[in-house]
This record gives C-alpha cells, sequence and structure tokens, in this order.
C-alpha cells in the first residue's frame, strides 16, 4: 500500500523514546571514566560490575544535566524523587535490575515546538528520567551477529552505568501526512538542544542518542488511539523518517486486509528499510519495580534548579529567529540552513568575519555537496568554521578566485592543513605579477594574430578569447582583471 | 589441650599496650584454640592463619617504632562471610559464592585493616543471612559452644559461637532482624546492632538493603563499643550512611559499668514478653530489671501496639528486598556456574545456565524468600503486600517514638527462648522466624539496640539474653545502660557468665 493510500483511510499517532548518554566524566552510580572506545571491561570496578556488596553513590553532576534538561524541555522538576530498580535477566545487567526512575520522575509534563516546513507542532514531553545504561553484548559466529545460532557471546561493561536521560514524548496526533516529517524534526530539534546544552555528544552513529519510534493509526475520524507498536534503536534522523513512513504503510496494509496490529517491539534494519517483529510485548510485563533501597530520595533546593534555569542557553527557537534577523536571510533559506545542520556551523563562520550570504554559499553548497558524496555530516567533514572564513578572506582580498577556493576545500578535507597551508603547498594563489603575466599574454597576441587585428580595431570585447588563452595558459591562476589591462595597453 | 586466651579485647589491647605480649603472640593463641576446638563448633568457612600472623608481624613492628594505628591495633578479629574481604574466600554460606574471592574490601573491613587487627578468618551464617539458627549454611551448621548439640542462633552464629568459644576475642556480625542480637542471646556473649546508618553497608552483601547493620559481637560491652567506634561514622561510598559522628561510645560503656542508673528510665515494652517466651528467659528478664531497677533506674511499662505486626511486615520487606538483591547470582560473571547437559542436541543458552545455577546454587530457604519476595513486588500485589509493609513500618517507628517519650531506652528478652537443639525447627519455617519476634522492631525502625547475657536458664541452663533499645543515633545509651546491667549481674555471679560454660573437649567431628 502506498503512504498516500494509508494517509486517505488512516492518521498517524506517534511518541518518541529517546535515550541520551550524558557526557559526565564518570558513571552514573561509581567513578568509573566514561570515555567511549575503550578496550573491553577496563573502565569497571565492584559498582558497575554490580559486584555482591557493592553500593551506587548518584553522579551530582548528571542531576544537574538532567534538571538543565528538563528545564530546557519546559518541564516541571520534581522538588522530590527517588530511583527504582526495574528487575528482570539480562546477561549485559551486572545487577539483572535496571537503576532508574518510575514513577517519580525529575522532570515531566514539558513540550517542544517543532518546526516543520513554516508550521510549527507542539510536542508534548511526558517526562525525562535518569538512568543506567546496560553493558553490551557481542554475538560471536552464527549470522550476523544476532543471539540465535552465535556460537558464544561477549559483553564488555565498559557501557554498564552509563548515566542516560529517557525522554519520553506524549502521543503526538493531528500531523498528519507530516508526521514522519515532524518526528523527524522533533528528534533533530532535541538533538541541537541538547548540543547546546553541552549534556551529551548526541552521536547517534555511536549510540550517545538512540531512539524508540512508537507509532499507531486510527480511522479517519476514529476516537481512539490505534495499538502500537515500538520499534527500537532507529540510530539517524533520516532512519527515524524512514521507519515511521514504513510502519504507517505497514500498518495501514495489516488493516486494510483485515488484521490487527500486534502490540509488540519491531527492529529496524537500516540496509533494507523495513521493520521486523521483535519481542511481542505486552502491558503484562513485570518489572516488579520498587525504590531503591540503597540510595536516599533526591530533593534538588527550588534555589538551585533557579539558578540552573538562569544559566540555560537560548532556546532554539528563539535563537533561530535572532538569527534569521542579523543575517537577512529569508525563510528559505533559513530552514535549508537548519534543515542541513548548518546553523551553528554558519553562526560560527559569521563570527569568525564571514559575510552571513558567503557563509551560507560555502556551508549549504560546495561543503553540503562532499557532505553528501561522503555520506557523513557537515560536522565531521574535518572542515572548520574558522577554515571556512580564511576562504572567504583569501577570496575577498584576492588571492583567491571561486574554482581556487573550491581546491581548498578539497585539501581541507583531505586533511592537508590549514588553507594557507593548502594555497601554498598546492600554489593556488592568483598570478598577479605583471612579469609572469606579460610574458603570457605575449604569448597569447602571437599565438592569435587575427584576434589581435579586431582588437587594435577597437573590439574590445574580442578580448576576452585573449583572457581564455592566458588563463589556460596559467592553469587558472591568472588574476582575470590585471590580464585585461595588459591586452589593453599593449593592443592600443 | 592448651590454656584458651580468655581475656577480653580490652585486656589484650592494654597487655600489647604496656608490652606484656605480642599480637603474634594473641594471634597464634587464638590460631591454636580455633585448631583444637573449631572441628567442634565448626565456627569458621575460612581461616587465614598465614595473614593473620602476617598482619600480627606487621602490628607488633608499629607497636615497637611506638605508632599503633588504633587502641585495638593488633588484637586479632573474625568476620563473618556476608562482609567482602579483599583476597579472602567470602561465600555468604552459599554454594553459589563458592570460591569467590572479592577483589575489594567492604568499608568495615578497611577500617579494621587500617585500624591495624589482623583477621583470623571468615565465619559461617545461615545461607545469604537467611536463618537464625545457622543450619541454613550450605557448608553444615555452626554448634552452640554451651551444648554441641544446640545451634548458635543465627543468622551470625558463626561470629558469636568463635566469640563464645574464645576462637576469637572479636567478631564482626550483620542484623538485618536480630542475626548478631539473637545469637549473643544464646551463646551468652554481646551483640550490638548500631543505628541504621551508623555503620557502612559498602561491601555489606545484601539481604534486605533498608534492614542490614554491620556491628560489633564480642564478650563485653565495652569491647563492642571499642569495635564499635572503629568501624562506625560516615562512609561516602554508602549513600544510606549518616554524616554525623559515631559518638562516645567507649566513654559511655565505662561510665556504666560503675552500675549506677539513677535517673534513667526503662520502658518495658509490654508486648515483647508474655506468651510464646520460655519461664527461664522471662525469669531472667525479670531479674535484670529489678537489679537495673535497685541501681536507681525507673521502669515504666510502655506499649507498642504495632509490634504484633512487624514479623508480618517483615516477612514481606525482606523477601521483596532479597529477591532483587540475589537477581545478580546468574552464572555470568563470578561464583558458581552450572551448564546443564541433559540434551546433546539443544545447546544451553545464557538463561539455561542461569536457571541452573540459581537451582543448584541456592539452598530452600533462599529460593523460598526469592518467591514470596518476586509475589510480594508483583505487579497487582504491591499496594496490597509491599506498600502495606512500608505503612506498618511507618507506624511500628511511631510507637517506639511515643515510647521513648516515656523511657530513655527499651528493654525486652532479645529471643524468647534459649539455644535449641539442632534439627529441632529447621523444617518448621515458622517456627523459625518466630525467634526474631523481639529483635525484628528495631531494624525496621532503624533503632540500636543491645543484646547482653542475663544469665542462665533455669530449665535448661544455657544462657539468655536481654535486649537494650535506644532511639536512633542514641548508640550510647545502649552502651551505657548495657554496661551497667553487665556489671550488676556479674557482682552477682561472681565473674562472666561465659565462666561457667562447659570445656570444651576438643574436635571432635
Amino acid at each position: 500500500m502506498s503512504y498516500d493510500d494509508a494517509m486517505a483511510q488512516f492518521d498517524p499517532a506517534f511518541g518518541l523514546e529517546v535515550h541520551v548518554e550524558l557526557n559526565t566524566a564518570t558513571k552514573m552510580f561509581c567513578g568509573c571514566p566514561t570515555e567511549f572506545g575503550a578496550e573491553p571491561n577496563t573502565q569497571t570496578c565492584p559498582t558497575c560490575l554490580g559486584l555482591p556488596g557493592s553500593m551506587p553513590v548518584v553522579n551530582a553532576k548528571a542531576v544537574e544535566s538532567a534538571i538543565r534538561i528538563g528545564l530546557a524541555l519546559n518541564c516541571e522538576i520534581a522538588p522530590w524523587c527517588r530511583f527504582a530498580r526495574k528487575n528482570y535477566f539480562y546477561p549485559d545487567m551486572p545487577k539483572n535490575f535496571q537503576t532508574s526512575q518510575y514513577d517519580e520522575p525529575i522532570a515531566f509534563e514539558g513540550y517542544m515546538d517543532v518546526e516543520v516546513e513554516g508550521e510549527t507542532h507542539r510536542i508534548g514531553i511526558e517526562r525525562a528520567h535518569m538512568e543506567e545504561d546496560t553493558g553490551k553484548s557481542l554475538h560471536v559466529g552464527g549470522s550476523a551477529g544476532r543471539i540465535h545460532g552465535a556460537d558464544y557471546s561477549l559483553v564488555d561493561y565498559n557501557r554498564a552505568g552509563i548515566p542516560l536521560i529517557e525522554i519520553v514524548t506524549k502521543p503526538v496526533l493531528g500531523t498528519g501526512a507530516r508526521a514522519p516529517e515532524v518526528a523527524r524534526a522533533y528528534v533533530g530539534q532535541l538533538r541541537d538542544l541538547l548540543l547546546g546544552l553541552g549534556v551529551s555528544d548526541v552521536r547517534m552513529e555511536q549510540g550517545s542518542l538512540r531512539c524508540d519510534v512508537n507509532l499507531s493509526l486510527t480511522e479517519q475520524d476514529s476516537a481512539s488511539l490505534g495499538t502500537r507498536t515500538e520499534t527500537k534503536n532507529v540510530n539517524s534522523l533520516r532512519s527515524v523518517e524512514r521507519a515511521a513512513r514504513y510502519e504507517v504503510m505497514r500498518q495501514a496494509a495489516v488493516l486494510v486486509g483485515g488484521g490487527s496490529i500486534r502490540q509488540e517491539t519491531r527492529h529496524w534494519h537500516e540496509d533494507t528499510g523495513v521493520t521486523t517483529s521483535g519481542r511481542e510485548k505486552s502491558d503484562a510485563d513485570d518489572y516488579r519495580y520498587f525504590p531503591e533501597p540503597d540510595l536516599v530520595p533526591m530533593a534538588p533546593s527550588r534555589e538551585w534548579v533557579e539558578e540552573l534555569r538562569s544559566s540555560l542557553p537560548e532556546p532554539p527557537h528563539e535563537r533561530r529567529a535572532r538569527l534569521q534577523a542579523e543575517w537577512g536571510f529569508s525563510d528559505l533559506e533559513m530552514r535549508d540552513t537548519v534543515g542541513a545542520g548548518a546553523l551553528g556551523l554558519v553562526e560560527e563562520t559569521v563570527a569568525a568575519g564571514t559575510a552571513p550570504a558567503a557563509a551560507r554559499k560555502w556551508w549549504l553548497g560546495e561543503l553540503a555537496r562532499r557532505a553528501n558524496e561522503s555520506e557523513t555530516d557537515l560536522g565531521s567533514l574535518g572542515v572548520t568554521p574558522a577554515d571556512v572564513a580564511r576562504v572567504q578572506a583569501l577570496v575577498d582580498e584576492g588571492t583567491l578566485n571561486d574554482k581556487l577556493a573550491r581546491q581548498v576545500l578539497d585539501g581541507l578535507v583531505a586533511g592537508e592543513g590549514s588553507p594557507d597551508e593548502i594555497v601554498g603547498a598546492r600554489g593556488l594563489a592568483i598570478v598577479s605579477d605583471d612579469g609572469a603575466l606579460g610574458a603570457a599574454v605575449d604569448h597569447a597576441i602571437a599565438e592569435n594574430p587575427e584576434v589581435a587585428d579586431k582588437i587594435r580595431d577597437g573590439k574590445v570585447a574580442a578580448a576576452g578569447a585573449l583572457i581564455g588563452a592566458v588563463m589556460k595558459e596559467m592553469r587558472g591562476q591568472a588574476d582575470a582583471g590585471r590580464v585585461r589591462e595588459l591586452i589593453l595597453e599593449r593592443l592600443r | 589441650m592448651n590454656t584458651p586466651d580468655r581475656r577480653t579485647a580490652s585486656a589484650i589491647a592494654e597487655a600489647l599496650a604496656a608490652g606484656e605480649t605480642t599480637s603474634v603472640a594473641v594471634t597464634q593463641a587464638h590460631l591454636d584454640r580455633i585448631a583444637e576446638v573449631d572441628g567442634a563448633v565448626r565456627a569458621f568457612l575460612h581461616v587465614d592463619a598465614e595473614g593473620a600472623l602476617r598482619d600480627a608481624t606487621a602490628s607488633d613492628e608499629r607497636r615497637a617504632a611506638g605508632h599503633p594505628w588504633s587502641p585495638l591495633d593488633g588484637v586479632p578479629i573474625a568476620i563473618k562471610d556476608v562482609l567482602a574481604t579483599r583476597g579472602l574466600p567470602t561465600t555468604c554460606g552459599s554454594r553459589i559464592l563458592e570460591g569467590w574471592v572479592p577483589p575489594y574490601d567492604a568499608t568495615v573491613v578497611a577500617r579494621l585493616r587500617g585500624a591495624g587487627l589482623p583477621i583470623l578468618g571468615k565465619t559461617n551464617m545461615d545461607e545469604f543471612a537467611m536463618g537464625s539458627s545457622t543450619e541454613h549454611s550450605a557448608y553444615g551448621p555452626t554448634h552452640n559452644p554451651w551444648d554441641l548439640d544446640r545451634i548458635p542462633g543465627g543468622s551470625g552464629g558463626g561470629s558469636a559461637a568463635a566469640v563464645s568459644a574464645y576462637e576469637a576475642p572479636l567478631a564482626l556480625g550483620t542484623d538485618t532482624g536480630g542475626s548478631i542480637r539473637q545469637p549473643g542471646a544464646v551463646t551468652g556473649t554481646v551483640g550490638v546492632k548500631p543505628t541504621y546508618g551508623g555503620v557502612s553497608r559498602y561491601g555489606l552483601v545484601s539481604l534486605a538493603n533498608s534492614l542490614d547493620q554491620a556491628g560489633p559481637v564480642t564478650r563485653t560491652v565495652l569491647d563492642a563499643a571499642l569495635l564499635h567506634e572503629l568501624i562506625g561514622g560516615h562512609d561516602p561510598l554508602d549513600s544510606t550512611s549518616i554524616d554525623a559522628p559515631v559518638g562516645d561510645l567507649v566513654a559511655a560503656a565505662r561510665r556504666g559499668a560503675d552500675g549506677d542508673l539513677r535517673g534513667v528510665r526503662i520502658g518495658v515494652v509490654r508486648e515483647l514478653g508474655g506468651e510464646g517466651y520460655q519461664a527461664g528467659v522471662l525469669a531472667r528478664f525479670e531479674e535484670s530489671v529489678e537489679l537495673m531497677t535497685k541501681a536507681g533506674a525507673e521502669a515504666v511499662e510502655v506499649s507498642c501496639p504495632h509490634f504484633v505486626h512487624a514479623l508480618a511486615t517483615y516477612y514481606l520487606i525482606l523477601p521483596a528486598e532479597a529477591s532483587s538483591n540475589l537477581a545478580r547470582f546468574d552464572a555470568m560473571r563470578y561464583g558458581l556456574r552450572v551448564t546443564p547437559d541433559d540434551d546433546p542436541d539443544h545447546r544451553p543458552s545464557a538463561e539455561d545456565v542461569m536457571r541452573a545455577t540459581r537451582e543448584a546454587g541456592f539452598g530452600d530457604e533462599v529460593k523460598r524468600r526469592i518467591i514470596l519476595g518476586t509475589y510480594a513486588l508483583s505487579s497487582g500485589y504491591y499496594d496490597a503486600y509491599y506498600g502495606t509493609a512500608q505503612k506498618v513500618r511507618t507506624l511500628v517507628t511511631r510507637d517506639f517514638e511515643a515510647a521513648f517519650e516515656h523511657a530513655d531506652v527499651l528493654v525486652s528478652p532479645t529471643a524468647p527462648t534459649t539455644a535449641f537443639r539442632l534439627g529441632e525447627k529447621v523444617d518448621d519455617p515458622l517456627a523459625m522466624y518466630l525467634n526474631d519476634l523481639a529483635t525484628i522492631p528495631a531494624n525496621l525502625s532503624g533503632v540500636p539496640g543491645i543484646s547482653v547475657p542475663s544469665g542462665l536458664a533455669d530449665e535448661d541452663g544455657l544462657p539468655a539474653g536481654v535486649q537494650i533499645l535506644a532511639p536512633a543515633m542514641a548508640d550510647d545509651r545502649v552502651y551505657r545502660v548495657g554496661a551497667a546491667l553487665e556489671s550488676l549481674l556479674a557482682r552477682g555471679w561472681g565473674g562472666a557468665l561465659l565462666d561457667r560454660a562447659p570445656e570444651l573437649t576438643g574436635a571432635s567431628s
């Protein structure tokens, strides 16, 4: 069933559960480091390994980050809350319970306004709560790293105990056919907000921001929500939109075919773009929650909360409005800039002295194209706002033309050094020295006597052909204005 | 057979300070005693002779250099096997932890090492501290030194028996519902459960986190105070530990030893006595109250009406917390691993291994409480069981608060009976649970308590104990009143109660 056909009959409702790994120096309940990519099981201690007798101590920095996230999402901050134990057996969980918040989240009842194609959607935030991450299982042998058929499994507990914030939206209704785009925009904007707060690296490819997409369909004009599925580990912005879209079509086909949707978790397959059935999930899942008796309740003082509120960075939508006014961008230009994830990059480039239009031109043009080609994002290209500002300054002062500037960008992406080093090493500067240019001009006149005659006869427009010949000989590095002057001097 | 070293820890400390003996000599004497009698008593699961003598040698060197680390530097100690000891096996009396050697020390153990006490070894206990007789140890029961056919109490029967049999001058225990005090009562020794949060739980393998508390097991009240001051005080690794000084407990014990109780109000708890209590135990208790009254104390009767629900409340909260705490024993990271191999065509999954290991590694009492706790926490039952239990717990605390308005300390028999025979109640869990009737309320509300020997019951000639409870953070009161009662009783007996225990006649098993 096509997406449009599905939308003709059904209305999608979605909800997102986003897990964010905080970038605190130490874990949620112990002093182990949190650095990504260390040798397996080297960042562990009795507490995060759940050894008998070990006890948790809450990381105050993680609580601070949680409160700041809650405030940035316009949430209430609980005056008093606790951790609970979520009990279930799994080898990557050292205690066979996860220390998490249950019915007393630190932040609740907030919202975030998300803009899609000029329309604002208010996404309700149900809660943001603290918990600890689990270890990571690695299944060896068998097929494609899955547990079924594996010869054996290894567990890396470096990740066990990393502080997580889980941000849960309320069901989002009424976005119609745009539901997948709104879902994507929410996650993208949430990522920007977290980045702005400085509380997480928010690198989806490293798992520091992980997303579950809940989606259900309702018959047009029906009052009650349909049965939802929960698609796990949708770990890129593009995938959020694709997975939501896929589930809309899949569920519609099932419902139209007379079937019913099972409440279940589903797995997202990035390569094939489909979801497949996982474990059946029902409300009867019994985690036997109870308050963690090894921790005392948290009671963040109102003074502290207000202090954190007053030090929050500018909210993303206010910042966008301010920057658009400062830069004089059209709505479309602004949207493209935000959509490309280039807002901060452009801002920093402008701060380094570049005109806003020029900064936008580089990031959304040449650099966006290079990012697409290498399937990465702008921030990971290896080109900094300072680099781009320097390239534009070289253009402004006449050292580079656009063509040469593009070659400098190639050098930057290839890691050849700073713009000035690349100009030097590649010999890219425009030649405006009369000695070298004069020789090339004389050569061009000698090679094209009939063109020279036309110019002598007053047809100045013919100079273009000679300029072209000079440029060709100088491999594009001639100062075109000076070449023209030299030609006219010699032929009058 | 050599004569055991019957000196108290404080007497040994004085002798060490005076240069009359060495830690090596004292430690060796206790190791010799263990070698002679522990085959019959079976108080120890693991003896570390080499480590204890190495620590004793270092202690003697420090003392020779004039820099002892603490008043008890060089006095050896035994440690209940529920406390993590770096480099020494820690089994909690369970098969599932057989062979596990912790890579870290419990905070109380680290403090003992930092105070210079040689560690003799690890003492026997009911599996994961579930029991009142030590019969639920996977490694066999400990025997009461007063009568080897009887239980030494539990769960910390090993620590109490070791101190009672002069195998150690000091021991550490843990008390979740009476596991320090009840063994103290039935072995004629002193046991203290400190205020909840007064002693760090870091490294204490949790039975029920909101009830557990480590404390001293000794032969005198003064020794308990000396040990308590060493292990007590705030620990940043335990979020539930109280950030306040431990208090001047030794001074309180010394003050109490003069036997003067003028101005002290003693509350006799009406609900902790009468039916279900052995006549000889009650008789010794009444004598103790009378002695204290004669020494100037004012005795009042107080009522704590919700104490009758304490046992039921305890048996919901404890299994609930325990069921979650014990989930980590799954063969994935440490301890026992049992791989089921009955089906050659089916390679066992992680879940199969977990199931087989837990089936083989846990004893019946542990399984019983895991099932109870899992049930009590289940969705749909939580409010009725765990939720209600927490409410009753609050009521018990209010009873204490009301009682302490009329009395400085509360008193009762520690345990309803003297030591029963091995095997007598092991198949009757409810009868076993009743042993903790008088001790459980203190754990539910976190108040401190001590058990002091009150004499021998007429029926069987076995020791009984008096329990003295004080408000939270008023641990000094249990030491003052405990030391006073101890001294008043000793005047009547003409010596310590333990002097009347029969001679142990060497290894029998």
